[in-house]
């Protein structure tokens, strides 16, 4: 029976073992070599109280018999969480996909149940006992029904529920009078179900909240908001404990902390990790043709995508936009000649679309599936046998996570391919192979929890039941996003909520909540209460419209009631006009026009389609690979394992120019046409360098270099301006390492911020979380242009007249961890001080020519609107004379 | 002072914009001015919009009314008017002048101080603002036009409206710009709303149908500092 002994290893990498008898159940005795039937190896990190090797393991008998009928045993992780939940810990595990988290997650919720007492007819219901959280509401169904499976046959009286945005009003009421054992939900329904009155009685019985997919709830403001969500549910439940599920993460620490209590400060959650089975088997297609310069399609490689797909049972083929998910569906079907089934799923698809390829997934019916990040979760998929991942990765843990869905029995190698779309992508594909085979882990730092959601949550509480600042300031403090926040702004962010906190007292008689003579804080009316409501959460929808499917040139109005293919942002259709023709959904459309929130379409043949552009949903390149790629740059010895056509252009650049050393920053200068071109290669991601692009700008301008534009990719920045800038820097007129001083991070980052559309995108989202404006709701859109106030409009009063505004104060700092990327720009700018090497060039270099590719092809966002007018006037102008203007 | 004059000598006849014979300046900060009469023209001020939004639980910055204020104060102080017309929905409320604070109360009153001041009653504000001087009028004549807040349904040339917060779009190298505008088409004239808050509405919106000569249609679009003029053929809906 006991046939080996479990390989136990530390964090320091020594292995032990278990002894059997410390994991041994008092009434069953269970041995864990029945668990290594497989050969998975997992180890769990020393902790004090492993040390003390008396852990005791409950499994109640049916759960036994049940495992004995099914002939499987329970895995050692699961029992290992299980005896430490018995202990009375919290507990993170981190798994890859297909180890059986889910159960593992569960079991201490269910023995408990298992071992309950019924409840007897006219005892009151009990409140809920679990809780169990996912970023998913499909998620949370999947669940349901897989866990729902194994308690009806081992026999448990369990009642599991979901509670989601589709929940019907009459099942949630029902939900509050007889609340199930294990409720099933989200986020923003644990906000809403704090905010409530009888919030404190709904979870006076709560032993567990399950967090599922942790790693991904928690680098978001949804997992601020959770973690305060948390924070309150503790007050209720002191004992309360937490199991977190999580893919593997570059620093488990702070998920450690982010599930238990910051009182005392540091303390962590008990872990466990198992690692992967067998290694992926992950390769970069050495295409025979020729890997092109620039651009993100990777269409050159589509005829031996379709190869391998016709070589496999189920392809699931990744890509970091949508975009780039409907260029290669596209491209798959040009050259699909025995029609396989191949389908398309992506985020702005209608969802019954989605639910329907989800179906014939598990069915097993399709041959291949293109697909964004929206299938990145666990969500539970057929026999997917390869992955082929198209573009670059852009980080090492995301690869990983995305070729962990292929292949659910772990034990068995993932077999994965990289696509690079150009150059610079074959190189990242390469650092981001060694990467994983190295186990590198490049999942991003937690960031300080929003002040937005601060405020969101304030208002939560208020509505729920009045509250002493001192308690709810003592209690935020305990969630790990907000352990360092201080008292001063926490006062500031009540401020807020109460009445805006403005300098000019203006609003005190329209307070939402108001301090009373008790010291407690309470809403002022219960229209509060619903207007909260109707506004909580922190996913802000991008503006986008329905794509209705009409006949063709009809005006719309006559032939309504076409089918409702997905939605698209309102951003790309503003730049379409009738008859344009674009890709979405997996088909070539023709824009028809444009009514309400409906946008018509038509079939049309064409080829020459646009393809959608989406906000987001571009991923920057990590620092981590960052870094492994100027390493690859700096040591010609790797370049024997990039294909030969890269390792030649790299070649190449050497003996035409130089190539960086790992830590310095290569500029190249050089003359071209008219222009003067200015090539960065710091290979801090598209944001960073979009941010030093325009600092640099501005500084080339006071230099006098003239600078007329710049682009940036996640690779370099290319400057073009009319002045000599290979000259003027030889000159030291100004001195490279004076334009790359890091002081450009002070007032020329204010200075230009100011005005940024990046900044006011920011400063919209906060608003709208901060609950300083309403979100928009279906069916309210019909209120028009005229009537709302744009938060463009609030931001330039406010930014004029209140500089340090508590809400321009959470702007900045979100911008400057997100859309600006300013920390990673900082932390580059100290790290070339004296490291900068220049080339001043006759002519451009060849790795200058993929940045120089880019120019025209990307848009300078929202900086040249009045070039564009100028244009348009010019235009109107020459056609008609400049006689036009005057009558 | 000085300053003023040499912007008004500064007018050139190209940037003169014709109303049913009359010649007017379509200045970028979104006020008509029309030198021969020394006539202001600036409509849909909202004055004390966000406190009127506030009082609805929307507690956005209360600066709009000192904002709009301010600005108001530079461009008179430009052009000097010895006329002011504010063409309607001048307070975002009838309760508005009453709310408002002070001392914007007493930089409003001493910007109408000296000059003829009309006060153009409009939907929002139906009522003479509480307790400020200026004369409150349905609509004005002055030469060949005429002032009123809304556009009449029966063309009338030579008015001079608000009401519809004029804006327009035009997309240019796969960009969408849109911008508040000047609406015209020889023969009348819609003024862009000027309020920090007011938001705008298409010129090719359903709600413009009707009102003017489209041959001629022209959008002066307000540029950071000078003013575009786009045919409607450029124009874009939305």
């Amino acid at each position: 029976m006991n046939a080996c002994r479990p390989k136990v290893s530390t964090a320091f990498g020594v292995t032990t073992c278990i002894s059997e008898k410390a994991l041994r159940s008092p009434f069953v005795p269970i041995f864990l070599g029945d668990c290594l039937s497989s050969r998975y190896l997992w180890h769990v990190t020393e902790q004090p109280r492993l040390a003390q090797q008396n852990a005791t393991v409950t499994l109640p008998e049916p759960f036994i018999k049940w495992f004995g009928e099914k002939g499987w045993s329970p895995r050692a992780h699961q029992l290992e969480l299980l005896a430490r939940a018995q202990g009375g810990q919290s507990v993170l595990l981190i798994a890859p996909t297909g180890a059986g988290k889910t159960l593992a997650g569960f079991l201490p919720s269910l023995t408990e149940l298992a071992n309950r007492p019924r409840r007897k007819p006219g005892q009151a219901h009990r409140g809920i006992h679990t809780l169990y959280i996912s970023p998913l509401k499909a998620l949370a169904v999947d669940i349901e029904r897989n866990l729902g499976k194994p308690v009806e046959e081992i026999g448990l009286p369990v009642i599991i529920e979901t509670r989601t945005g589709d929940t019907p009003a009459h099942k949630r009421q029902r939900q509050k009078l007889v609340p199930p054992d294990i409720l099933l939900t989200t986020p923003e329904q644990l906000a809403l179900l704090i905010a409530a009155g009888d919030a404190g009685r709904f979870f006076e019985d709560l032993r567990y909240v399950v967090l599922d997919e942790l790693h991904s709830l928690v680098t978001s403001k949804r997992g601020h908001l959770l973690a305060l969500g948390l924070a309150r549910l503790r007050s209720f439940v002191p004992g309360l404990q937490t199991i977190g599920l999580s893919a593997t993460v570059a620093e488990p620490d702070e998920l450690r902390r982010w599930l238990v209590s910051q009182n005392p400060p540091g303390d962590m959650a008990e872990m466990i990790v198992v690692t992967g089975g067998a290694k992926p088997e992950i390769s970069i297609l050495d295409s025979e043709e020729r890997v092109p310069w620039a651009g993100h399609s990777a269409r050159y490689a589509t005829p031996e995508i379709y190869r391998e797909i016709k070589r496999h049972k189920t392809t699931l083929l990744f890509v970091n936009t949508r975009s780039q998910a409907e260029l290669l569906f596209q491209e798959l079907w040009r050259v699909n000649e025995d029609t396989l089934p191949i389908a398309l799923h992506h985020g702005s698809l209608d969802v019954a679309q989605r639910r329907r390829v989800e179906k014939a997934m598990g069915e097993n019916a399709l041959r291949a599936i293109v697909a964004t990040s929206t299938l990145d979760l666990g969500i539970d998929w057929g026999d997917v046998d390869l992955v082929v991942h198209v573009g670059a990765p852009k980080g090492a843990s995301r690869l990983a996570q995305r070729i962990g869905r292929a292949n659910h029995r772990m034990d068995e190698p993932s077999k994965a391919i990289l696509i690079p779309a150009n150059r610079f992508e074959v190189l990242e594909c390469r650092a981001a192979l060694d990467a994983n085979y190295l186990g590198a882990q490049d999942t991003p730092p937690l960031v300080n929890g929003g002040l937005d959601v601060l405020a969101q949550h304030i208002l939560g509480c208020a509505c729920g039941a009045p509250f002493r600042a001192d308690d709810l300031f003592e209690e935020v403090r305990t969630a790990a996003p907000y352990a360092s926040l201080d008292r001063p702004t926490f006062d500031r962010v009540i401020d807020f909520v109460a009445t805006g906190g403005y300098a000019l007292k203006n609003y005190e008689r329209y307070a939402r909540i108001r301090l009373n003579k008790d010291g407690l804080w309470r809403v002022s009316n219960p229209r509060v209460a619903q207007q909260y409501r109707l506004n909580v959460g922190t996913i802000i929808e991008v503006p986008a419209l329905n794509v209705r499917y009409v006949q063709a040139g009809s005006k719309g109005a006559a032939s309504r009631g076409g089918r409702v293919l997905g939605k698209i942002e309102e951003a790309f259709l503003e730049t379409l006009t009738h008859g344009d023709t674009f890709m979405f959904a997996g088909k070539i459309l023709r824009f028809e026009g444009i009514r309400e929130n409906e946008c018509f379409v038509s079939n049309a043949p064409g080829s020459d389609a646009k393809v959608p552009y989406y906000g987001g949903g571009k991923f920057p390149l990590s620092t981590y690979l960052a870094e492994q790629v100027r390493i690859m740059l700096d040591d010609p010895q790797r370049w024997k394992k990039l294909p030969e056509q890269v390792a030649d252009w790299l070649r190449f650049q050497a003996d035409k120019s130089v190539l960086p050393k790992r830590d310095d920053l290569l500029i190249e200068t050089f003359p071209r046409g008219n222009r003067h071109y200015l090539v960065a290669y710091p290979f801090e991601g598209r944001l960073a360098h979009q941010t030093l692009g325009m600092l640099l700008t501005r500084r080339l301008d006071r230099a006098g270099a003239r600078p007329l534009g710049f682009v940036a990719t996640d690779y370099a920045l290319a400057i073009w301006s009319l002045g000599d800038m290979g000259a003027m820097f030889k000159a030291g007129k100004p001195s490279l390492s004076a334009l790359f001083d890091q002081d450009m991070l002070g007032d020329d980052l204010e200075a230009w911020l100011a005005d940024s559309w990046l900044l006011k995108r920011t400063f919209r989202n906060c608003a709208l979380i901060s609950g300083l404006i309403e979100k928009r709701h279906p069916g309210q859109e019909k209120s028009g242009r005229q009537v709302t106030v744009s938060t463009d409009l609030i931001y330039d009063v406010l930014r004029s007249h209140e500089p340090d505004h508590i809400l321009l104060q959470a702007t900045r700092a979100d911008a400057a961890t997100g859309l600006l990327d300013v920390s990673r720009l900082g932390d580059m700018l100290s790290r070339i001080q004296g490291r900068i090497m220049h080339k001043n060039l006759e002519q451009i270099s060849p790795l200058a020519v993929p940045i120089m590719l880019e120019i025209g092809k990307m848009p300078v966002n929202g900086e040249a609107d009045e070039t564009l007018l100028m244009d348009a006037a010019t235009l109107v102008e020459e056609a008609m004379g400049p006689g036009m203007i005057e009558e | 002072m000085n300053f003023s004059l040499a912007r008004a000598s500064l007018i050139a006849e190209a940037d003169l914009v014709g109303i049913a014979g009359e010649r007017a300046v379509c200045d970028p900060r979104g006020v008509l001015y029309f030198p021969e009469f020394r006539l202001l023209a600036v409509s849909d001020l909202h004055l004390e919009k966000g406190s009127s939004l506030a009082r609805r639980g929307a507690l956005i910055p209360p600066y709009d009314t000192g904002a709009t204020l301010l600005r108001l104060q530079a461009v008179i102080a430009d052009y000097q008017p010895s006329i002011v017309i504010s063409l309607g929905d001048s307070f975002h409320d009838g309760g508005g002048a009453e709310r408002m604070h002070a001392s914007f109360r007493e930089r409003l009153e001493a910007l109408i101080s000296g000059r003829d001041w009309f006060w153009v009653a409009g939907n929002h504000d139906p009522e003479a603002p509480a307790d400020l001087p200026g004369e409150t009028v349905s609509e004005l004549a002055i030469g060949s036009l005429l002032f009123r807040h809304e556009p009449s349904k029966v063309r009338i040339e030579g008015e001079i409206s608000g009401h519809l917060h004029p804006c327009a779009r035009i997309v240019q190298r796969g960009r969408s710009v849109r911008r508040r505008c000047f609406a015209g088409d020889g023969g009348r004239m819609i003024m862009p709303a000027f309020g920090a808050y007011t938001g705008s509405l298409n010129v090719l919106d359903r709600a413009y149908a009707g009102l003017f000569r489209l041959e001629t249609l022209m959008a002066y679009m307000l540029g950071a500092d000078r003013i575009f003029a786009i045919s409607r053929s450029m124009l874009r809906p939305g």
